[in-house]
């Protein structure tokens, strides 16, 4: 009798924690090899660009702040810069610095939990008990500032909204003087760990043309050795002052793109040390009336400084008639916000472009051939976030 | 290495009647031509030596309900080797089918279905143009302008059924959408006559 064989249809998902968050994967199996695999995504859909059109500038921003969780401030930065380039706004230098400051630290936060989260997804459970006290020590930083762990609401168009707490630098530098070392307790837990390089060597390559078609971008685009920043290519704020590397991967498996994250933070360490050296004093926000609000100060004393404050907070402020798209490197990858404003203080369009999405679309690409084991890895080693491939 | 503005005449004169308009506006390059130009010119954009745009960032839609070509599509792309970017728009009718460039992109796929899901406009030869992000089922085109914030239909779990039931939106106050336009700035028949004055 001929053998048959048949496929097997297995649905991963929505809430699986390995799928991180709710993606819904749907896998046809032959034995234990994945033929196709099929992500059907928007189970946390809620229409934040649908609500962006309804809502005044000012009032979008902390809509960035749920897209990627993770690190919520790297995309208000490119709101802010988007809307900052059609006003023609001259932004403050120390406002830059601490924008990119908490820009690292937000690259930082969403390093630790992918690396950590992908170390749990093969097995290790350790790193995350030690990198989860991290991320509390730097969410502590962002509470600091702006007043909450996680959906920080702090950039605003023209600046931040209030200028660092006393005696928070030091306490940020004492931080950094620490983490390296944490860094290096992970990677003694995993750069050379047995398990955890079968699990992640050589799975889920990709090559460089590749990484180009599917829009690959961030760490995913440069563990396939290019590099590519847009830090460094299409500097923004203050970036242009700062000294940091570009790491690359050789090889473009999940392996290499793991090295990358763990090299990234400790550029950005370099970098949070540069900003709070050379952070000048000054201002923290556009002193534009029409813009930012004026100082509680002066609302008291001055009726031009009172009817601005009142018309900031009802109509907000008005965005001349334009059409641009502004991207910055967030964590995970090219960041973008497409705004097609209509001179009224609302968008009439705010166009999201999160790099999770590219990302996970080429799953299909990435996983097929490999065992289903290899499903977590590869999709760890990703860096999605439903946030902001939902929307 | 060409700046932005050669690079702008370069395409002009390489592609001459299919540029209906071209700007350069925040150092990115817009162009606008014809849907059925689509796909030649983001052959050429990809393929050429002086333009190399590699990777497609995004594919979007704009909805302008007044206008008798409805949407607008918008493709966004990044060229590394240049480090440029370029924006291209066509305008299409409500009913108009657009070749779909996942042959050219392969990361176009998501992107046009994500624009199909959103605008419910149709991208011709797309291998699986189905919904992504709305629910399963789901009916209308959430981004289009005429589309109402609140939704058609909500969803709760339904303990007589014993499962997830769909029902009309319900809503105990009506959503408020302000008004700001302030009369500090005067009304518009106001504003007109002095301006004319």
């Amino acid at each position: 009798m001929p053998k048959q064989s048949k496929t097997l249809n297995l649905n991963f998902g929505p809430q699986h924690p390995a799928a991180h968050g709710v993606l819904r994967l749907i896998l046809e199996l032959d034995g234990e090899v994945v033929e196709k695999a099929d992500p059907h995504i928007g189970l946390l859909h809620r229409g934040t660009e649908k609500l962006i059109e309804h809502k005044t500038y000012s009032q979008a921003v902390p809509y960035f702040d749920r897209l990627d969780y993770v690190a919520p401030m790297n995309q208000e930065h490119a709101f802010a810069l988007a809307i900052e380039k059609i006003l023609k706004i001259e932004v403050p230098i120390r406002a830059q610095y601490i924008r990119v400051l908490f820009c690292e630290i937000g690259r930082i936060l969403s390093h630790i939990l992918n690396i950590t989260t992908q170390a749990l997804d093969v097995g290790a459970l350790t790193p995350s008990l030690w990198g989860f006290e991290e991320r509390e020590t730097l969410m502590t930083f962002y509470e600091r500032v702006s007043g909450s762990r996680l959906h920080a609401n702090y950039f605003r168009a023209g600046g931040v909204h209030k200028d660092l707490p006393r005696g928070l630098d030091n306490d940020i530098a004492e931080f950094i003087k620490k983490f390296p070392k944490i860094i290096d307790d992970l990677e003694t837990l995993l750069t050379d760990n047995r398990i955890f390089k079968q699990r992640n060597v050589d799975i889920g390559i990709v090559t460089k043309q590749d990484a180009l078609d599917y829009s690959f971008s961030g760490v995913m685009l440069r563990g396939s050795n290019v590099a590519w920043d847009l830090r460094k290519s299409q500097p923004y704020d203050c970036y242009e002052q700062m000294e940091f590397n570009i790491p690359v991967g050789t090889n473009g498996d999940c392996y290499d793109r793991y090295l990358c994250r763990i090299e990234e933070m400790k550029e950005s360490i370099k970098i949070i040390d540069q900003c709070l050296k050379n952070m000048p004093k000054g201002p923290v926000k556009t002193m534009d009336g029409k813009i930012s609000p004026p100082p509680k100060k002066v609302l008291k004393e001055s009726m031009e400084a009172l009817i601005h404050h009142f018309k900031l907070f009802t109509e907000g402020y008005r965005v001349d008639k334009d059409e641009i798209y502004t991207a910055v490197e967030a964590p995970k990858g090219e960041f973008g916000v497409y705004l097609i404003s209509d001179g009224s203080s609302k968008p009439y369009k705010c166009k999201i472009r999160a790099p999770g999405f590219s990302h996970l679309q080429a799953m299909d690409y990435l996983i097929k051939g490999h065992m289903l084991a290899d499903v977590p890895a590869v999709l760890g080693s990703l860096d999605i976030v439903f946030g902001e491939i939902d929307r | 290495m060409l700046t932005l503005q050669d690079l702008e005449k370069k395409i002009n004169s390489e592609l001459t009647t299919k540029i209906n308009s071209s700007k350069i506006s925040h150092s990115q390059i817009y162009i606008n031509i014809d849907a059925e130009d689509v796909v030649d010119v983001i052959l050429f954009l990809k393929n050429n030596e002086k333009t190399k745009f590699k990777q497609l960032i995004d594919i979007t839609a704009v909805d302008y309900p007044q206008n008798e070509k409805r949407f607008k599509l918008v493709y966004l792309f990044l060229s590394h080797e240049y480090n440029s970017r370029l924006i291209l728009e066509c305008f299409i009718n409500e009913d108009e089918v657009v070749n779909s460039i996942t042959r050219i992109y392969p990361a176009a796929n998501w992107m046009e279905r994500e624009v199909f899901d959103m605008y419910g406009i149709k991208f011709k030869n797309h291998p699986d143009l189905r919904r992504i992000l709305t629910d399963y089922g789901f009916e209308g085109y959430p981004l289009r302008k005429d589309f109402p914030l609140t939704g058609h239909n909500e969803v709760r779990y339904s303990e007589d059924d014993k499962k997830v039931i769909y029902e009309p939106v319900k809503l105990e106050q009506n959503y408020r959408n302000f008004d700001y336009d302030s009369p500090w700035e005067g009304t518009k028949y106001i504003n007109k006559n002095t301006k004319d004055k």
